[in-house]
């Protein structure tokens, strides 16, 4: 029987800032259909990575590959989701507009969306709740609001592979379960989810799937394997002294929230 | 009018509403400060173009212009990225080199020809249309007019075709590079739309009023709309009548009609700024104000309504208490009780304030 390929295999990957190694020699196989979780102190590489993969920065050298070829043959299964923070959202546009941006891809070069681009991307907003909002000005938005908005915009880029970059940054509790919930549903689709993420606490509750990175992979792979307190060790340095309590039975742990 | 004014008229109109399109991507990109500096080192291709084909009639000077207009753009770029210079520090450095370069080269070998500073920077309107634009023997108008027609067919026509991908890269560069948009490619074609559409306007108005003509149309319609397109529209209608208004201008207070175009943009803006329904000052003050007095309102009713029914509530639901509860000037704390009184929120009986029915909803809703 054939072994399905990877969704997203990494070879070697190293990325520097003059000469600051950002991300050094990174190896990461992700199998298809799990939700992962990539955490690490800050200035780990965490956004770098994700970066590095998706081609938006140049490594210095290492191989990619999404479902088996190179990426940029790739693209239209790709699906993005840049950090909130990353765009103008005083930009004069609606969110609805915002949402067909995903489709943009999809349709290619020059060619505009349609009307059936349109009722895909009001689908996707009332699949995250906000197909109330379809025609208002983005600026008006919430942060949580303003994150909905983007998973739907990943949604309707209808993607086998989705890279996220905190998704759950700044969102109310509310929008973290409606969020969650939508990954599941991408996983239970066969589709595979990586988020950068920065609750260590909701870890094991949220993903199957985690890589702990600060410059080099400290480990990666299923949560109960990899998730322990001497892998956060190594990740975090002295400073998992407070976050890690060993939990008794599993030796999953459940550390208090990174801040 | 003669037939001469009326193409004055029609030059500045067409000018504003070319430089307006490529304008509003500018701005929304932040890089405002970059049509200043492309609108003055053009002139260093349009030397390089003259000193290269001999004569200021030729495209080479337009394909010179876009070229220098790129090179600008690219060097600033990589002054930035060394990190040792800032990104408004590398424009500084970048444009007057290249532009006092193209002085220079001007004074030495093209001492005789029509292009000096000065008209660089003012242009000259008003001699427009005597420089016809003549194909076998037909006349097809001022020269600049019919350049600049060209080029305000060529700016509706490539930004609408590219429309969607400017949009996505100005908005999410991010993203537009994850989906395979070449957000490097699309930056460097706006660049090019520039510099094109500034050698042409000016030639016919200067390089101050290119920036002018560029930056205030946007970003007036910036501040009345939330709709790209609709934002498009406003830019060039602004720029167009600017244009107009500032011929006449010129004429009732006989000035050059250059400065009289951005002066009247600059007047457009300044009641936008003042006056525009959502995001002038105005509006902006208006609902500061509202939103005080809102405020005192309802922690007005949240501390009627935390006291009611309590045995102290004879004693802090009365108007003396507010001066001390709230540190409310005693005349600020009348005039809060007698907005809530004027909504029917409150009534009171002997200096004692108690919610009405509606008051007393409208404090649970606010209370959490």
């Amino acid at each position: 029987m054939n072994t399905p390929p990877l969704a997203l295999q990494v070879t070697d990957l190293t990325l520097a800032y003059a000469e600051k190694p950002v991300l050094w020699d990174i190896d990461l196989d992700v199998p298809s259909g799990v939700l992962m979780a990539i955490v690490g102190p800050n200035g780990a590489g965490k956004t770098t990575l994700i970066k590095s993969v998706l081609g938006l920065l140049k490594p210095a050298a290492g191989r990619v590959s999404i479902y088996g070829k190179a990426v940029d043959t790739q693209r239209h299964r790709i699906g993005y989701v840049p950090q909130r923070g990353s765009v103008d959202w005083d930009f004069p546009t609606s969110v609805l507009d915002v949402v067909m941006m995903g489709r943009y891809g999809k349709l290619g070069w020059l060619k505009r969306p349609r009307k059936e681009d349109r009722d895909l991307a009001l689908a996707a907003l009332k699949k995250v709740e906000m197909d109330n909002y379809a025609a208002r000005q983005i600026s008006q938005l919430s942060g949580g609001q303003q994150q909905r908005v983007f998973l739907a915009r990943a949604l309707v880029q209808d993607a086998d592979i989705y890279f996220m970059d905190e998704p759950f940054q700044g969102v109310d509790a509310v929008t973290e379960r409606a969020i969650i919930q939508i990954l599941r549903d991408l996983r239970e689709s066969g589709k595979t989810v990586i988020a950068v993420h920065h609750d260590l606490q909701t870890v094991p509750e949220y993903f199957d799937w985690v890589m702990l990175l600060n410059v080099k992979r400290i480990a990666s792979g299923p949560v109960t394997d990899v998730f322990t307190d001497k892998n956060l060790r190594r990740a975090y340095g002295g400073r998992v002294g407070f976050l890690a309590q060993q939990s008794h039975e599993t030796g999953e742990l459940t550390p208090p929230t990174n801040t | 009018m003669s037939i001469e004014q009326f193409e004055i008229q029609l030059i500045a109109a067409v000018v504003a509403a070319a430089c307006a399109l490529p304008g509003v991507f500018l701005v929304l990109r932040r890089m405002a400060m970059i049509s200043d500096a492309i609108s003055h080192t053009v002139l260093l291709g349009i030397v390089g173009g003259f000193l290269i084909a001999g004569d200021l009639d030729n495209p080479l000077l337009i394909v010179g212009a876009a070229f220098v207009g790129v090179l600008t753009v690219v060097l600033v770029e990589v002054l930035n990225k060394t990190r040792l210079v800032k990104q408004d520090a590398a424009i500084g450095l970048v444009f007057p080199a290249l532009f006092s370069l193209a002085v220079i080269l001007i004074s030495i070998y093209a001492r005789n020809v029509h292009l000096d500073e000065h008209t660089v920077f003012q242009g000259d309107l008003l001699f427009a249309p005597f420089d016809r634009f003549v194909i076998g023997g037909v006349d097809l108008g001022p020269r600049t007019l019919v350049i600049m027609s060209v080029i305000l067919l060529l700016n509706i026509s490539l930004i609408s075709l590219f429309f969607k991908e400017l949009k996505l890269t100005t908005f999410d560069p991010g993203l537009a590079a994850a989906l395979g948009f070449a957000p490097a490619a699309i930056n460097y074609g706006l660049v090019t739309l520039v510099s094109v559409t500034a050698v042409g306007a000016f030639d016919a108005v200067g390089s101050i009023l290119v920036v002018a003509l560029m930056i205030i149309p946007a970003t007036t319609a910036y501040l009345l709309t939330d709709n790209l397109k609709l934002m498009m529209g406003l830019a060039v209608l602004f720029g167009a009548v600017s244009g107009v208004g500032g011929y006449w201008f010129a004429r009732l207070i006989d000035t050059n009609i250059s400065a009289a175009i951005v002066a009247v943009l600059g007047m457009v803006f300044t009641l936008t700024f003042i006056f525009a329904p959502e995001r002038g000052m105005v509006s902006l003050a208006r609902r500061r104000k509202r939103q005080k007095w809102e405020f005192a309102r309802d922690m007005l009713l949240v501390h009627l309504l935390n006291h009611k029914g309590e045995p102290d509530e004879d004693y802090e639901n009365r108007i003396h208490n507010l001066v001390e509860h709230f540190r409310w000037e005693p005349d600020f704390a009348e005039k809060v009780v007698r907005y809530c009184e004027n909504y029917g929120l409150i009534v009171r009986r002997n200096a004692h304030l108690y919610l009405t029915g509606e008051g007393l909803a409208l404090a649970e809703n606010k209370e959490i």
